[in-house]
């Protein structure tokens, strides 16, 4: 008997198919052994699977609910590394049920290509590469109010670290407008024209901040090893940008913004990144969730082909029935509209059905049986 | 009045004029609601004829009696349209949107059409149309000249809330009516509205209804007087306005008169509706309050959506404080006797029960299994009393329904706020007990999340045989024990019950057989005693795991590592010398202690074992080896003793000396580091200000001093190496009943950092945390850190320190809880409607949300910790099934 076939043949999902036959390859069985293995697994298979008519959402719904009484409020260092500020716990749970367009605390974790994973040195190289350098960043800003001009003195060791180019400051400086730029040495002098205290201000601002490499929203990259090889983290998120880019593997680079998940990678990763979020933070609070109960809202959250929130702006709101959402959140305003449009609620939710006082159509509700009585 | 078996449907629309009139049974016409003699005035707000709130009286309209009479609307005839304030955004966009002189739509013919097409797409699809309607008020808004009658369009001001001007003249409602007439039927779906059944004039009010007595009933006060329902008041004020309004017009007042009475009753007829329109000042009661008008009726959490349709108030319940009983099984709750002599379960009267029933009555009420009510099947109730009991029992038929007291073995709901998951809910047997409390198994008490320090339960009787049904299959405590969370168990022994089994089962316990008897006495125990492990001194002696193995279930196999395991590099298995591999054979524990992760709750791996070992009976085995567990645990525990004092955290003199010297290289080491950094030789760590590096220096050097003191309080304990047992802290922390080693740190090492948000405490007085200490100080103790323990006592500034770090946890609790609340409602709204269907499928009425649920169709409940199938531990059960056969 052939032990794949056997095994592919059966009405099983995929991961209990490759235990079966991660399992029994290495063991030498008879036939016996193993149709009864196979039976057992069938048998045990079908006695776990979900019932008809069980009301999933709820209990997906309570049970993500549930632990989040027993989660933390702070924003924690990142696991680790004293180094990047990562919300974690019930805000971030929140956050991600939100559909925020933009995270609290936007994070990346670059993969490296295999020939360069292992590589320290060029893992930093990389991180220098996309780590938005500023000015402040590689020069000293000194402003003359008797003057009125500005000195930046740049420093040759950080820029060659950083593998800037002083031509290429000195180039983007002089897009600045209304200033006069000077080269001095490793030195650059800029006078504005405007010989007023409060431009010259602004100018040392605008200098400062300026990006001269990099990624501008990659506010900074912090270099680690996990296992053998060295990844990527980074302040900041700009997924669009560092796809792109040569020697990082495309296939497991990711960031925790959702909403940015899906505008590059497209619904599904946003669906996979929605139950990776939310699991991570459920771990790292050490509370154990089924991750079947995430998908079911990842699911939810995105059957429609866009990221929607859960809640008055998304889910909640988009109902079909009026009085589920009336009974929601701004009950008035919902009455109002479905007077004017002419609404009808047809009664196939939970909510509604609470209100008028019917049974709801879910579970042992749901089963229309009647006993046939035997006339005698 | 006959009422559907089921509403199928329910449609929202607007009602007109005529709609109102023709279901009003009066025009109210007076402000007043009563006479001198008390009596209601006709055609005033109480007119009788709009239902009856009084007992005894009967409604003028339908005949019937208070509480069966629904009420009936009456109308007032409004003497001058208002704006109906919620529609006051849509009146503004249809009034841009159409022409002033025709009432056209403004757009052309061939736009119209797009957009039609478009709509009717929409609809075709269930889309929302919401967006396109936005478009063609945005279009017809551009229009400068009407395409259908060449009238110039002029700009139209809103001003909030109920104001319309066009090129600084106002219009009256009256005007905006008249255009809204001229609105063709054909355009008025363009503008979102339903064209069947709603016209746009109709958002201008003409006529008012008046809303029927029933629902805004008066209140007659203790001396007599009458206090009228807030709605009421708002009614007078609208009538006594519309009245003046009428008489002035007809006198021929001026107009600058008329336009201000006119304001007047729109803002009455406004508040009357919504209270709480922004820049309307609200209609205030006479002491100041505001009023309780419509809108706020219907709004909030305790408004008539969230709480008085979505929740209902229920009958059959009770409530009162809990404590623990160990003696009931987890499937039991003792129910005190004054309380099971008030619930009743009706139960109809048959050839087969008619003796015991009538037995019940006979009884009467304050017998304890007695009954309160008999039930004639043509609906009239009799109450049944200590003298008419006899009287009753002889009259009883088939087919009547008496309403018996609650009594042994009848099944309850119980219930402990908050409800977060479904086994916040569960149904157990009822057990009347004397006393007033509700008794429960502490077992129970991890789902419910309650504790005994007052906690209050409510209980229901479920009154239909198809309730008790599915409260007995689907609701059982049995049936809950595993979590759908994680697809582990939720129920398990707590406290006692561990520390009990954690000394049982430790090596070296022995008991003769009168011993093990007295253990066992509480349990229900069917095996026979095996034969004893040990002799002494021919005297037979029984091991505590036997002991043990007596209440587990004789098909039982399982291996599993204890909490204290160590994790050697290889498992050295049955030969563990900590004793920290369990080894369970056919019911027997060969090997290890039973502690936390063996019968815990959320870790109890024997119960999930006995339920997936037994498939059938799995829940009620598994309830059972609970009972027995628990009973015996507290059983041993009792024969061990167990006490924990002051004592228990006593450390020698060396080693309170160690922790000293500890604590003072700690704070060297931070005047060091505080040292270096005044003089700036202090290295900044990437990423960080110099400032906040001082700051994660010295929290970790006095987070390391304190877990050294920690060690070495935990070594003079005997927590680490060769365990005290004779310490209770010791035991509880390590079998993991209660405390840690944290705690036992704390009481007899050193509490350790205070902290707010995560930092040293820094906020206070000017420069420094408290008066106590120069400014700016940054050394150990200025900034929270107690280096004392709880048993040594702390210092007051140290008490300070402490008492605003616990501050701190309290405030996080207590936002929390809010927050995690508004998620878990959000989350349940979201999802509540989904339903896995016959063919597999996920899905939220049609949409299917998942083809197959959670990817592999398993109920996580009974996956075994989120997997499916246990592959291996099946392979290795028939190689062992075939090695051994």
């Amino acid at each position: 008997m052939d032990l794949q076939e056997a095994i592919s043949g059966l009405k099983l999902p995929l991961n209990v198919r490759n235990d079966l036959f991660a399992e029994l390859n290495s063991l030498q069985l008879s036939e016996n052994e193993i149709t009864e293995i196979l039976q057992a697994t069938q048998d045990e298979y079908a006695r776990s699977k979900v019932e008809p008519c069980e009301a999933v959402g709820t209990i997906a719904a309570q049970s993500i609910g549930e632990p989040g009484t027993q989660m933390t409020m702070r924003t924690f260092h990142y696991a680790g590394v004293a180094d990047i500020n990562v919300t974690l716990g019930l805000p971030r749970l929140i956050e991600i049920v939100d559909a925020r367009k933009v995270p609290d605390t936007p994070m990346m974790t670059i993969y490296l290509e295999a020939e360069s994973a292992n590589d320290r040195d060029k893992a930093l190289q990389f991180g220098w590469e996309i780590e938005a350098t500023r000015v402040s960043d590689i020069a000293d800003i000194l402003t003359d109010t008797d003057e009125m001009q500005i000195y930046v003195e740049f420093d040759d060791r950080v820029m060659q670290q950083r593998g800037v180019d002083l031509d290429a400051v000195v180039t983007k400086l002089q897009a600045l407008q209304d200033v006069d730029v000077r080269v001095d040495g490793s030195n650059v002098v800029l006078s504005p024209s405007v010989k007023r205290y409060r431009a010259l201000l602004q100018i040392v601002e605008k200098v400062r901040t300026m990006v001269i490499k990099g990624i501008e929203d990659i506010k900074r990259v912090v270099v680690r090893k996990e296992g053998k090889e060295y990844v990527l983290y980074t302040e900041g998120s700009s997924l669009k940008k560092v796809i792109p880019l040569a020697h990082i593997d495309a296939t497991r680079t990711r960031t925790n913004n959702i909403n940015e998940m899906h505008e590059v990678l497209g619904i599904e990763a946003a669906r996979n990144s929605i139950i990776e979020e939310a699991m991570s933070t459920l771990r790292e609070q050490g509370l154990t969730v089924d991750v079947r109960h995430i998908m079911l809202v990842a699911d939810m959250m995105t059957v429609d082909g866009e990221v929607k929130q859960i809640g008055r702006h998304g889910i909640a709101g988009e109902k079909t029935s009026v009085l589920s959402r009336a009974a929601f959140e701004v009950t008035v305003n919902h009455l109002l509209d479905a007077a004017v449009r002419g609404e009808t609620d047809e009664l196939a939710g939970v909510t509604e059905n609470v209100i008028v006082g019917q049974h709801i159509l879910l579970g042992t509700g749901d089963v229309k049986l009647i006993a046939k009585t035997s006339k005698a | 009045m006959s009422s559907p078996k089921r509403i199928g449907k329910i449609k929202f629309g607007l009602l007109s004029p005529k709609e109102y009139r023709k279901m009003s049974v009066t025009k109210v016409i007076t402000a007043d609601t009563y006479d001198d003699d008390g009596f209601p005035i006709e055609m005033g707000l109480m007119d009788p004829r709009l239902g009856v709130i009084d007992p005894g009286l009967r409604c003028k309209t339908c005949g019937q009696r208070a509480g069966e009479c629904p009420g009936h609307f009456g109308h007032i005839e409004l003497a001058a349209p208002v704006v109906h304030v919620g529609f006051a955004k849509l009146i503004r966009k249809t009034l841009r949107a159409t022409c002033r002189r025709c009432g056209h739509l403004l757009l052309d013919e061939m736009q119209q059409h797009e957009f039609l097409l478009k709509m009717h797409e929409l609809k075709d699809k269930n889309y929302s149309t919401e967006e396109t309607v936005k478009n063609v008020i945005k279009e017809a808004r551009k229009t400068t000249t009407c395409p259908y009658c060449a009238e110039q369009q002029k700009e139209i001001k809103y001003e909030k809330p109920t104001r319309y001007v066009e090129d600084s003249h106002k219009l009256m409602p009256a005007d905006i009516r008249d255009r809204f007439e001229r609105i063709p039927d054909s355009d008025t779906e363009l503008l979102g509205l339903d064209a069947s059944n709603v016209r746009p004039e109709w958002m201008i009010l003409t006529v008012l209804p008046v809303p029927p007595v029933t629902t805004r009933p008066s209140i007659t006060l203790e001396n007599g007087q009458r206090s009228e329902d807030d709605l009421t008041h708002k009614l007078v004020d609208i009538i006594r306005i519309n009245q003046r309004f009428q008489e002035n017009r007809e006198a021929g007042a001026p107009q600058l008169i008329i336009e201000d009475l006119w304001e007047l009753l729109q803002y009455h007829v406004t508040t009357f509706l919504d209270n709480e329109v922004s820049g309307v000042p609200p209609a205030r009661h006479r002491s100041g309050r505001p009023l309780k008008t419509l809108s706020q009726r219907l709004k909030g959490k305790d408004g008539r959506f969230r709480g008085s349709l979505s929740g209902k108030r229920v009958n059959f319940s009770a409530r009162t404080v809990i404590s623990p009983d160990p003696n009931l099984s987890v499937n039991e709750v003792g129910v005190p006797e004054t309380i099971a002599h008030e619930m009743t379960v009706p139960i109809i009267v048959t050839p087969r029960n008619i003796d015991d029933l009538q037995e019940y009555i006979k009884r009467g009420p304050l017998n304890h299994p007695g009954a309160n009510y008999v039930k004639r099947p043509d609906g009239k109730r009799v109450k049944v009393t200590d003298k008419n009991g006899d009287e009753i029992a002889e009259t009883v038929e088939n087919g009547w329904i008496v309403e018996r007291q609650l009594k042994d073995g009848d099944i309850v709901l119980f219930n402990r706020q908050p409800s977060l998951h479904r086994m916040s809910i569960m149904a157990h047997r009822v057990k009347v007990m004397p006393f007033k409390t509700f008794r429960l198994n502490p077992a129970v008490c991890p789902p419910y999340n309650a504790d005994f320090d007052g906690d209050e339960m409510n209980l229901h009787v479920p009154q239909t045989e198809e309730a008790r049904a599915e409260a007995r299959i689907l609701m059982q405590v049995e049936e809950n024990i595993l979590s759908p969370r994680f697809g582990g168990p939720i129920i398990g022994g707590i406290h006692d019950h561990i520390s009990g089994l954690f000394l049982l089962t430790q090596k070296g316990t022995k008991f003769t057989k009168s011993e093990v008897y007295e253990l066992l006495r509480k349990c229900t125990v069917e095996k026979p005693l095996p034969t004893p492990a040990i002799v002494e001194e021919d005297v037979a002696y029984y091991s505590g795991k036997q002991v043990f193995s007596q209440v587990l279930p004789e098909q039982l196999n399982l291996t599993l590592k204890a909490k204290k395991c160590v994790m050697h590099a290889v498992c050295l298995k049955t030969d563990c010398e900590i004793d920290a591999y369990v080894k369970i054979e056919a019911g027997n524990l060969i090997c290890g202690i039973i502690d936390e992760k063996s019968i815990g709750a959320f870790s109890g791996a024997i119960l999930d074992g006995i339920i997936r070992e037994y498939h059938d009976t799995g829940f009620t085995e598994a309830s059972r080896f609970l009972d027995n567990a628990t009973k015996l645990a507290i059983r041993s525990i009792m024969a061990f003793g167990f006490s924990f004092g002051i004592d228990d955290e006593d450390v020698s003199q060396q080693a309170q000396l160690e922790i000293e010297e500890i604590m003072e290289k700690a704070e060297e080491r931070v005047s060091a580091l505080i040292n270096a950094y005044e003089f700036g030789e202090l290295e900044s760590m990437p990423g960080r200000t110099l400032n906040e590096t001082l700051e994660m220096k010295i929290m970790q050097e006095l987070g390391r001093a304190r877990d050294k003191a920690g060690e070495i309080a935990g070594k003079n304990l005997g927590f680490a190496g060769e365990l005290a047992l004779d310490n209770s802290a010791v035991v509880m922390a390590v079998s993991g009943a209660r405390g840690s080693m944290l705690n036992l740190t704390q009481m007899a090492g050193s509490v350790g950092q205070q902290s707010v948000r995560g930092e040293r405490i820094k906020r206070g007085y000017y420069d420094r945390t408290l008066p106590h200490f120069r400014k700016g100080d940054l050394g150990a103790d200025a900034r929270g850190f107690v280096r004392s323990s709880y048993k040594k006592g702390l210092t007051p500034t140290e008490f300070f320190f402490h008492a605003i770090g616990g501050r701190e946890g309290l405030v996080d609790t207590a936002v929390r809880t809010s927050q995690s609340g508004y998620l878990q409602r959000r989350l349940i709204n979201a999802l509540q409607d989904l339903e896995v269907e016959y063919d597999g499928t996920v899905r939220s009425g049609e949409k299917v949300v998942q083809f197959v649920y959670g990817e592999d169709g398993i109920d996580p409940t009974k996956s075994n910790y989120g997997k499916s199938v246990n592959v291996q531990k099946i392979v290795q059960d028939v190689i062992e099934k075939h090695g051994s056969g």
